[in-house]
């Protein structure tokens, strides 16, 4: 049974300059589930992120969390409503250390000891490179931890849904593993993921659901394990966008 | 409990990133270098002090625009009238406590502190509707930015001259900080050590809040990367105002301070100082308040000792550091990332 829409996107269009991206992307993202959104390079899976975000304005079309309207809403207010971003780039502080990219994404602490530490353990827990290199400033990390704290920014404090944009870029598969590890116990926890994936290993360990985009629209939606277990499908849209990401 | 666990045992093995010390060893060898140059102890300790003092003077009035500059992208060639208006404020507040500053007790200082708080508070506020009318429909049009904010200092300047009139107007110094004190055979000027003072102040100000408070977290982030501070649930524009009311704010302050440093104001001071300013936060490196507190005691340093040593160099010594300090670190001395 899936469960009830958090986030709905109907009909969104999305124009960047002179350049129309989204032309009617429709989809749900179910409460407690992982969502993936797959699709080949310049699909629109980064722009439909972006765009609910508030980051790059919807053109037209409705986007409504929660049963509201985030469509003119700014970033910040969309941000508050429970929404957490980690972009493409992982948009780190480099010249802030760890504790500082946390403190500032925890809304709701001054400074560090106003940080929510079990919270903090269970991060830890789950990223343990972040612990290590607390007071280390966030440049100096590897790619693989900046993407952990990356991770963490968004789950330092309760948020209703992570939007995640292909976390496992550039990165070596051990710590690939790690980050599929940390996701795992984030969906075991019950978290909802919307993730933007290219690696389709991490998109079938970690999905419930499917999207696949091309062109600025969704071609397929449905049950990650039907797209698993069907041969058929699998090749009508590997030949669409996934080929090149086996 | 665990912050306290993790930067306490775990950090101790982890090795810290160090931090730079080589544009504070510059600042060191310079005065170092300037000693047998200058010859004279007692006039070496002069300059020394006369080039920390103007470079002080300088950081309070360069530290808005790197502010302004490294969190907001925007080229504020408009700066100046900030500075100018300040001095001129200071003018009108020092000749309204005249049974004051004309004391030579304490009540000139209080005069004084009177006429800089007066001249942050309208010099912030002008800035406010200087960024909402001005600056806000430029945002990311650099080109735009440099024209309009220099179109915004001409017209500053007019208002100016509309208000206080186009001839200079002596800001004299209160009895109470005129002349030096001996040490030695070293000459060191009262208002000098003041102005040190306060500079110093404003850079401590500075480096706490940016560093120890969660609006230095959110500029400092800003500075780096905008969109990802909105995505955090941040209004990055009313940090921006916030930050360019106090850039104003430090402007007059720091107008109030170069107009008692020559004693007289003009309403092109703020566009002759302009060049300079720029000088500073482009050797400090664009953003950077550690480096513009760094370039701005270099360029006094330089300019003092250049003066006794070789007056004819003095002429281009602003921009000769500015281009050694630019083939040595093509960012500034303390750049930041990103940038």
């Amino acid at each position: 049974m899936t469960a009830a829409a958090l986030l709905e996107l109907s009909g969104v269009h999305t124009h960047i300059g002179a350049y129309h991206i989204l032309h009617g992307v429709d989809f749900a993202v179910p409460e407690g589930e992982v969502t993936v959104l797959l699709g080949r390079n310049g699909a629109g899976k980064t722009t439909t992120l972006r765009t609910i975000m508030g980051l790059w304005p919807a053109s037209a079309g409705e986007l409504r969390f929660r049963g509201r309207a985030l469509r003119g809403l700014a970033t910040p207010d969309i941000a508050a409503q429970g929404i957490a971003y980690v972009p493409e780039n992982m948009g780190i502080f480099t010249d802030l250390t760890v504790k500082e990219n946390i403190v500032l994404a925890a809304r709701g602490a001054r400074h560090a000891g106003e940080l929510d530490t079990r919270r903090l353990e269970w991060i830890f827990e789950l990223l343990p490179a972040l612990k290590k290199f607390w007071l280390y400033p966030a440049g100096k990390l590897s790619g693989g931890q900046k993407q952990m704290l990356a991770v963490a920014r968004a789950i330092c404090e309760p948020r209703d849904l992570i939007l995640v944009d292909e976390p496992s870029k550039g990165l070596a598969p051990s710590i690939i593993g790690n980050l599929i590890t940390a996701f795992k116990e984030l969906k075991r926890q019950r978290t909802t993921i919307l993730l933007v994936e290219q690696n389709f290993h991490m998109a079938s360990a970690l999905g419930d659901r499917v999207a696949v985009m091309d062109n600025g629209r969704v071609v397929h939606h449905g049950a990650m394990r039907e797209m698993v277990e069907d041969a058929g499908l699998q090749q009508r849209l590997l030949g669409l966008s996934l080929g090149a990401h086996q | 409990m665990i912050v306290s666990t993790a930067s306490t045992g775990t950090a101790a093995v982890i090795p810290k990133a160090q931090f730079d010390w080589r544009p504070m060893a510059l600042l060191a060898a310079l005065m170092l270098a300037a000693l047998p140059l200058v010859g004279s102890g007692s006039t070496w300790l002069t300059l020394t002090v006369a080039g920390l003092a103007m470079g002080f003077i300088i950081f309070v009035i360069s530290s808005g625009l790197t502010l302004v500059f490294g969190l907001m992208d925007v080229l504020n060639f408009g700066h100046g009238v900030f500075i100018a208006l300040g001095a001129f404020v200071a003018t009108s507040v020092m000749g309204g406590m005249s049974a004051f500053s004309a004391g030579g007790g304490w009540q000139s200082l209080v005069a004084i502190f009177c006429a800089m708080l007066a001249a942050m508070a309208v010099a912030g506020a002008v800035g406010w509707a200087f960024e909402r009318l001005i600056v806000r429909p430029v945002y990311g049009l650099h080109l735009k930015q440099i024209l309009i904010t220099m179109g915004g200092m001409i017209v500053g300047e007019e208002m100016i001259k509309v208000i206080w009139g186009p001839l200079q107007i002596a800001l004299p110094l209160p009895e109470l900080l005129r002349g030096a004190l001996v040490i030695g055979d070293a000459a060191i000027e009262k208002y000098r050590l003041l102005a040190s003072a306060i500079g110093a102040l404003v850079f401590v100000a500075l480096v706490y809040t940016l560093n120890r408070t969660k609006i230095g977290l959110l500029i400092r982030a800003g500075v780096q990367d905008r969109e990802m501070v909105e995505s955090l649930g941040y209004r990055i524009r009313r940090l921006f105002v916030g930050v360019f009311v106090a850039g104003s704010a430090l402007a007059g302050l720091g107008g109030v301070l170069w107009g008692l440093y020559q004693q007289s104001v003009t309403p092109q001071i703020g566009s002759q100082v302009n060049v300079l300013i720029f000088i500073v936060i482009i050797i400090g490196g664009l953003g950077s308040t550690l480096g513009c507190f760094v370039g701005a005691l270099l360029v006094g340093l330089v300019a003092n000792y250049t003066g006794f040593v070789a007056p004819k160099v003095a002429l281009f010594s602003n921009i000769a550091l500015m281009v050694a300090i630019l083939l040595w670190r093509p960012q500034g001395l303390y750049p930041v990332t990103n940038r």
